[in-house]
């Protein structure tokens, strides 16, 4: 994120004349403040930041960031954001996509945005609907639920985004909620520090038509035993008095209680390591199953590794070091010519 | 011993066989030595779509059709004087193209019964041993034993000698055609540096065919085809995705931008993405995305970005891309997007060419999307097409579809290349916040006298705005639902592509009157055949004219008035007739069609006898 010398912007700064126009009560308007803080708090030029959205409830987001934006077509903004980061490397750029964004119609592209590793910061906002087209399941949505297109319940298995994202490789992956600004705030913070594609998955709420989704990780009185919140260099604990813990039993995490454990004996978090990543996105239980593993929040997961837009700079600056400055006349003259008088 | 040498004008030869047989670096080679030597020359390579098809089969035969002559021709031309034939299927799969009195040379090993019965002859038949060639000279020459021979002590394994077998039938065509051998040594010597026992074979094999024609008694005339009496300058060899892409480059260079080449594989496209990424030194970024539509997305990201975004792909790509070339139109966005075009529908024939996406060019959207549609007529004119489409996408702010297809895109010809110096330069339509800001608000939809709204890019300062798919107001460009705004956009937008047909040159006649009989108009690769059948017509004292169309949307403003001046209007494409429907329904001139969907282009007498059947009525 490039940074200004000039005047300190704020959170109104970043917001445009245009209304707002999501639903009352949707979990976006959380998001877009935090967004708008965080970067003003990091002191960004507007015109040197970036937007790119795709097709959904919260591609709009563009719309209300005063910086430059593009709402897009259906699952492509992965796509559009590479073209740009490759011939622009300075920019801050952005991505807004959704559930079904992300994850049925684009993912094809976000998978191989996450292998290339361009210097992107992906949010996928996780409300488990299609909000826009008004109330059918998506790829999130877990198996059985009953929506307008699934009157006697959806057959799918659901995708486990972040499980997903490991598997494609990327090098920043993390999650998230709408109802805790202060952790967004932080991950935002940490995905734009991150050198290289950022998947930040947000859990949402759409108050209309899957209302609840994620109460039970958001509501205050489940919150505590149903979550974790990851701290580098620090164990997994959770519960109303922190008086669980997460222990490696072999490669099979296992609650246990702090009072039979002490903390040294916990998994210690260490976002470095891949394999304990791989097990973070596989906490994956329904919360509502017997003895299920809370579910993971922080950044699961990160790795320094070269960027795209950076290798492909390096083959050009490499091309101009062997062949010198491109020379029109010698190209359009090729190899071999000859002459006729 | 003692050979004559006749003159001829005019020569095509036809260099086939099995798809591993190296035909098409013959007839390469072959070219570019006549090309040199300063014939004119036109070349058509005709090969199946499977890398490796079945050996021995006809579904498995590469040609390469070659044409070099002393005088002007604009065609690999119809029938073929010599053939070489390396097995029994070419021959069976080309005999029809061959002219009456033609030459086949035979390679008589690719004739035995397993090559026989491969190629389907009947039980027994062998067109070698029976009458059914007797209207053709036959040379046979048993090219695998003569290549093993002369390489016998080369150390090298039966494989490697073998590859060496086309070498000896180039080595006898340089000498039946009195070709220096020196353009191929130097290319062998090139290409071989690092495995000298190869090159060593393949030099070796090749003096041995030319030394076959000099000592074999029963070759008694050799064929001179002199240079021809092209206009006077430097020349090079130029194939048409070739021309493209590096039109594309001198382009972004012209326009002082970057270029950003987003692509996916696939044929006939594939060779600009090769070609460009081959320019680095340019700053060319190529980038071989996931999908088509992902290739499209990221070149509307580098246009957004301020870069030169530029797209390819042929028929079935192009309609993957269709949404989002629906986005470009409505960003109002400088994009190139450009199809080589293939037999269709579906995946169709993707080595064959056909001009059968012309109108999903112009309306393969939803919505009332237009752009503007351009085509080059040749290999030589893809580059100067490419740049044009350049411009016309960064001076007007708008989408352009550059249609090429199979034919000019492998297709090669002689090119008086231009000096970089005398390419105009392209002028983009970049944003000045001091000009353009009123009250500190930037409102990226106002336009100027020619309805192009400018480009604000990312990193100018105070023009932040933000864009997208969804409808927007005319000014502002924020959202709109507005029933009157949206009508106005729609039509605006079709203004504004409409427009440029003020800034592209006016529609010429390229050959014969102003006025006549009967107008032959084409369009794309047509441009060849039609430009030989009209001279020939002209010559015989009919009163026929040529137009080639390079601006198919907007069409040049003239073009409705030139089709007046004609009786009759001819139009032949390889297609089932698209261009021919736009032309009728736009102006008051009911042409005529002529239409050819077999993958193959048009001969010049296919296109002059509908043309004498007309003249006739």
């Amino acid at each position: 994120m490039s940074t200004t010398d000039t005047q300190q912007l704020t959170a109104k700064d970043l917001a445009t004349d245009q209304d707002v126009r999501w639903c009352p009560g949707c979990g976006d308007y959380s998001i877009l403040k935090q967004m708008q803080s965080t970067l003003a708090e990091a002191g960004i030029k507007k015109e040197d930041t970036v937007f790119v959205s795709g097709i959904g409830c919260s591609s709009r987001f563009p719309y209300y960031m005063d910086t430059y934006g593009m709402h897009s077509i259906h699952g492509r903004a992965t796509a559009i954001a590479s073209g740009l980061k490759a011939t622009r490397p300075e920019l801050s750029v952005w991505v807004i996509t959704g559930d079904g964004d992300a994850l049925s119609i684009g993912g094809n592209h976000l998978i191989h945005a996450l292998r290339r590793n361009f210097d992107v910061n992906i949010l996928l906002f996780n409300n488990e609907i299609y909000g826009l087209t008004k109330g059918q399941y998506s790829p999130t949505s877990p198996k059985g639920q009953v929506t307008k297109s699934t009157p006697m319940g959806s057959l799918d298995h659901p995708f486990n985004p972040l499980a997903l994202a490991m598997g494609a490789e990327a090098t920043f992956i993390a999650r998230s909620m709408d109802r805790d600004p202060k952790h967004m705030r932080a991950i935002l913070q940490a995905a734009d520090a991150h050198k290289g594609t950022s998947l930040i998955e947000i859990y949402q709420n759409c108050n209309v038509f899957n209302d609840g989704a994620f109460e039970v990780f958001t509501d205050k009185s489940t919150k505590p035993k149903h979550t974790i919140f990851l701290e580098e260099g620090e164990p997994l604990t959770f519960g109303d008095e922190r008086e669980f813990g997460i222990r490696m039993n072999g490669m099979k995490p296992e609650v246990v209680q702090l009072k039979d454990f002490s903390k040294e004996d916990l998994w210690i978090h260490d976002s470095k390591d891949m394999g304990k990543a791989l097990i973070l996105t596989r906490m994956f239980d329904d919360p509502r199953k017997e003895n299920a593993l809370p579910r993971p929040f922080g950044v699961f997961y990160r790795e320094e590794r070269y960027l795209y837009e950076d290798a492909m700079q390096g083959q050009i600056d490499r091309a101009k070091e062997i062949k010198g400055e491109g020379d029109l006349d010698q190209l359009i003259r090729g190899g071999h010519t000859w002459k006729v008088a | 011993m003692s050979s004559v040498t006749e003159k001829k004008d005019d020569v095509i030869i036809l260099f086939a066989g099995d798809s591993g047989d190296g035909m098409q670096l013959t007839g390469s080679l072959f070219t570019n030595t006549s090309a040199q030597f300063g014939n004119d020359i036109s070349t058509f390579p005709n090969f199946p779509a499977e890398i490796r098809a079945p050996q021995g089969t006809v579904a498995g035969v590469s040609g390469f059709k070659l044409r070099f002559a002393s005088i002007d021709i604009f065609t690999p031309g119809d029938e073929v004087e010599v053939m070489v034939a390396m097995n029994a299927a070419a021959l069976k799969a080309n005999l029809d193209q061959l002219k009456v009195g033609g030459t086949i040379i035979a390679n008589t090993d690719g004739f035995d019964k397993k090559n026989l019965r491969l190629a389907k002859y009947d039980e027994e038949a062998n067109p070698l041993l029976d009458e059914s060639l007797d209207k053709f000279r036959v040379i046979e020459m048993d090219v695998t034993k003569i290549t093993r021979q002369t390489l016998v002590d080369s150390g090298l394994g039966t494989k490697d000698i073998d590859r060496c077998k086309n070498m000896y039938v180039l080595g006898f065509l340089y000498w039946m055609y009195n070709r220096s051998l020196a353009n191929t040594e130097e290319f062998i010597k090139e290409k071989f540096a690092k495995k000298p026992e190869i090159r060593d074979a393949n030099l070796k094999v090749l003096k041995a065919g030319y030394y076959f024609g000099d000592t074999n008694e029963t070759f008694t005339t050799r064929y001179e085809v002199k240079s021809a009496n092209l206009p006077s300058g430097e020349y090079r060899s130029i194939m048409g995705n070739q021309g493209t892409a590096l039109g594309l480059i001198v382009a972004a260079q012209k326009a002082g931008l970057n270029l950003f080449y987003g692509s996916y594989p696939i044929t006939p496209a594939s060779d600009i993405l090769h070609e460009l990424a081959r320019h680095k030194e340019f700053g060319v970024k190529t980038f071989q995305a996931e999908d088509e539509i992902a290739a499209i997305c990221a070149s509307i990201g580098a246009s957004y970005g301020g870069t030169l975004g530029v797209t390819a792909s042929s028929g079935p790509g192009i309609a993957l891309k269709g949404e989002a070339i629906g986005l470009a139109v409505m960003l109002e966005l400088p994009l190139l997007i450009i199809n080589v075009q293939r037999g269709g529908p579906s995946t169709g024939l993707p080595t064959k060419t056909e001009q059968s996406d012309l109108l999903q060019a112009m309306h393969g959207r939803n919505g009332e999307a237009p752009l503007v549609v351009i085509a080059p007529c040749s290999p030589s004119d893809c580059f100067e097409t490419a740049i044009e489409a350049a411009r016309i996408s960064l001076e007007h702010m708008v989408p352009v579809m550059y249609l090429s297809d199979g034919f000019i895109a492998n297709g090669s010809e002689p090119w008086r290349f231009p000096s970089a110096a005398d390419i105009k330069p392209i002028h983009p339509r970049f944003a000045n916040a001091e000009k353009e800001l009123e009250n500190g608000v930037y409102y990226p939809y106002r336009r100027d006298e020619n309805l192009v709204r400018s480009w604000a890019t990312p990193g100018m300062k105070d023009l932040q705005h933000r864009v997208g798919g969804l409808e927007k107001d005319f000014e502002t460009g924020n959202v709109s639902y507005d029933p009157e705004n949206h009508e106005r956009m729609v039509r605006i937008r079709k203004e504004k592509v409409e427009k440029i047909a003020e800034h592209i040159p006016e529609q010429a006649i390229g050959q014969g009157e102003e006025k006549g009989e009967l107008l032959i108009l084409g369009w794309g690769s047509t441009y060849g055949a039609i430009r030989t059948a009209v001279r020939e017509l002209i010559t015989e004292g009919h009163a026929v004219s040529h137009a080639q169309v390079r601006y198919l949307s907007p069409f040049p403003k003239n073009l409705g008035e030139l089709l007046q001046r004609f009786d009759q209007v001819l139009i032949p494409e390889i297609n089932d007739g698209q261009l021919i429907q736009l032309i009728n329904a736009r102006y008051d001139k009911r042409a005529l069609p002529l239409n050819k969907i077999k993958g193959m282009p048009f001969t010049s007498r296919e296109i002059k006898e509908k043309a004498k059947e007309l003249l006739a009525k």
